[in-house]
């Protein structure tokens, strides 16, 4: 058997195989989210710019009917670089607005005048992420983990009577869920508070009354959240892992006899979870977004809720910032989703 | 360690019967499956798709899947240094420590059976650590390049995923896996059959070699016939789920007598013998949801005569020493109309 030393072409091409592509990759990928992230922000410097009219204006008047005093010039600058000037030229327009970007000034509310919009979202960020971003993480957990207990015993009790309760419960429509739940356990029997993330009485920082008020506030509404989402993941990994139990590469680590753990863990589940992953990071990617509806439904003080009372109350200024956080981190997020496959699933590395 | 005694049966199994449970009618898939194999012995499995070959297969390894159960018989396996076990009803923890020491496997698709997201090392790596607890993580990864490079791969392939490697390679590496844990057997599945042709003669040469080097017996199945009488010290003929004829490569290319082992050797033709007119078996495989009446065979058989269709032919001596086969046409018993003369009568 020859086992010759490789000769330095082979060895080359060797290097070029494995390791070329992965810094590739990374590349592509990146200069991807870049022309993406630029495109949503011509995108959002654009649509004001092509409404009929002259928003800017509009703007500043609602802002001193509000308000009823005169609008500071500063702010009247700022919002003339972010909804347009129709006397100005586009190309420096556009400078003035990345220029205002670079130093995350969005504007100000025309609700909550004459606080900045930056300031607003900053705020409202940690609740969303808190909120959304645990729930969504705890969803996917709990159903990736119950649907390969479920797709490993295809056919067993467990299977049958969990699969299709989750079918049935997934398709229940989540703002019923939501209004269900905060009528029963919020209203009839009180046992959590109907709206809010805390108990406005109480000091907000990191002690432990405050903290557990945090929890009690948002358990409900997390509650609600893995409730409707971890069916999803749960159908999905569960015919994910019938598929790949019959897979050869299992059936070979049950003959190897390592223990079932190890099985179904790093043979079956991993090559299970790859598809499941990829709804996973899109599902991160829309936790910035907030959950719209929970928000809603609880009076949370999140992104979402911000949102809500933004459109409601046609707070332009309030819309557009909330339209580009949530668009660059949706961007973001996909991108760490994609880098983080590319280290799960070895083939994609060179497929790019 | 002395080499084994050469006739030493390492594997009995005796009636063997496995079925496919559905909603109707169990499928039989093998019926009363009866062989031995010796230590080092290379026992090659023949016959067409459906034949119950790899339902054998993954019934000898305890690896059979629901629909699939065995109902009757045992294979009675004795490890080198241990006591006789019937995998059949071994315990779970039993076979847990046989697997991979004593029986390890190589699949049909080398292609399917790496675990596309681990690392060629860590895969050879998992099998070794979980048989020998005091193995540290380089030695079983250094072990792992070694065997690589004893079925002809570089070693620092080690660090390489399922999908670098050419088929070849992969099916060499599978066969590499195999012999892991230094086991008593290892079982094949058409392990040639997605590689070409060039590459299936390296394979099988380096098979023939790394036996005589570290002495396993091997069952290897495959459609392929002729592959077999090169390669196989014995060969059991499978059709619908049994048995028909069992002998030595040399008896069933010369002397084959079922009428089927006779329809498969003229339907290839020979590598290294004058040409011949190649004959095919007429008709399908059966149906087995529903098996023919009698000898599975009688619907395509040319030789068929009064009570094939009604009489189950037993596995029974053929002449040659051990050569057994199950054919109305050999039987001994008398007061049976006879419409062929036997040459070497049975015994």
């Amino acid at each position: 058997m020859a086992t010759t030393a490789p000769t330095a072409p082979a060895a080359a091409r060797r290097a070029v195989r494995t390791r070329a592509p992965r810094g590739g990759f990374l590349l592509r990928r990146l200069g991807f989210y870049a022309a993406a992230a630029a495109a949503a922000v011509v995108l959002n410097f654009l649509l004001p710019r092509l409404m009929p009219g002259d928003p800017s204006s509009a703007i500043v008047e609602e802002l001193q009917r509000v308000s009823g005093q005169q609008v500071p010039p500063e702010t009247l600058e700022s919002i003339r670089a972010i909804f347009g000037d129709p006397d100005e030229n586009l190309g420096e327009q556009f400078l003035a607005y990345v220029g205002q970007l670079a130093r995350f000034d969005l504007g100000v509310s025309v609700v909550n005048f004459p606080v900045p919009v930056s300031e607003l979202v900053l705020q409202a960020l940690p609740w969303t992420l808190l909120l959304v971003g645990s729930t969504t993480v705890l969803a996917f957990l709990l159903g990736t983990g119950l649907g390969v207990v479920a797709g490993w015993r295809a056919g067993s009790r467990l299977d049958s009577v969990l699969t299709p309760l989750t079918a049935f419960l997934s398709s229940v429509p989540y703002f019923w869920v939501a209004l269900l739940a905060l009528w029963v356990f919020g209203f009839v029997l009180g046992w959590f508070p109907l709206s809010g993330g805390y108990d406005p009485n109480l000091t907000e920082g990191v002690n432990l009354p405050f903290l557990a008020s945090v929890l009690h506030y948002g358990a409900l509404p997390a509650a609600t959240i893995v409730f409707s989402a971890f069916g999803g993941w749960l159908l999905g990994m569960r015919n994910m892992t019938v598929t790949t139990v019959r897979e050869d590469y299992v059936l070979l680590a049950q003959a190897k006899g390592l223990s079932r753990g190890r099985v179904v863990l790093r043979y079956a589940a991993r090559n299970a979870m790859l598809p499941s992953f990829t709804g996973f990071a899109m599902a991160l990617g829309g936790v910035i977004g907030g959950a719209l509806l929970t928000e809603t439904v609880f009076s949370y003080p999140g992104i979402g809720y911000l949102l809500f009372e933004a459109l409601t109350k046609r707070d332009y200024p309030m819309m557009q910032g909330v339209f580009l956080i949530v668009t660059l981190a949706t961007l973001l997020a996909n991108l760490l989703a994609d880098s983080l496959y590319a280290v799960l699933d070895p083939r994609i590395r060179e497929r790019g | 360690m002395t080499p084994p005694a050469p006739h030493d049966d390492l594997l009995r199994v005796t009636g063997l019967t496995v079925d496919y449970v559905t909603d109707g009618d169990p499928v039989r898939a093998c019926a009363d499956v009866t062989f031995t194999l010796r230590r080092g012995e290379i026992l090659g499995v023949a016959g067409e798709s459906g034949s119950g070959k790899s339902t054998l297969v993954t019934a000898l390894s305890r690896l059979q899947r629901p629909p699939a159960v065995t109902t009757a018989g045992s294979i009675e396996f004795r490890p080198r240094g241990g006591d006789a076990v019937d995998l059949v009803t071994a315990s779970p923890r039993t076979l847990r420590s046989l697997r991979w020491t004593s029986v390890s496997i190589v699949l049909q698709s080398a292609m399917d059976a790496l675990n596309p997201v681990m690392r060629l090392g860590a895969q050879f790596a998992d099998a070794l650590r979980t048989h020998d607890r005091t193995l540290s993580r380089q030695a079983a990864w250094d072990r792992a390049a070694e065997l690589l490079t004893t079925v002809g791969i570089s070693g620092d392939r080690v660090r390489s995923y399922p999908h670098e490697l050419s088929g070849g390679m992969r099916q060499r590496a599978g066969i590499a896996l195999a012999l892991a844990c230094g086991p008593d057997l290892v079982v094949m599945d058409e392990p040639t059959t997605a590689v070409d042709v060039v590459m299936q003669r390296m394979i099988l040469a380096q098979v023939l070699c790394l036996r005589r080097e570290l002495g396993f017996a091997v069952v290897f199945v495959t459609h392929d016939l002729s592959l077999l009488l090169e390669l196989a010290d014995r060969i059991a003929v499978m059709y619908a789920g049994r048995v028909v004829e069992l002998g030595t490569a040399q008896e069933l290319y010369e002397a084959p007598r079922h009428p089927y082992t006779r329809g498969l050797r003229d339907s290839f033709p020979p590598l290294r013998a004058p040409l011949r007119r190649l004959t095919g078996i007429p008709g399908s495989p059966p149906d087995l949801r529903r098996p023919p009446s009698g000898c599975p065979f009688h619907p395509r058989c040319a030789e068929r005569f009064a009570g094939c269709d009604t009489h189950l032919p037993d596995l029974g001596p053929a002449g040659g020493d051990g050569h057994l086969v199950a054919c109305r046409l050999y039987d001994a018993a008398p007061g049976r109309d006879r419409t062929v003369t036997l040459e070497g009568s049975a015994r």
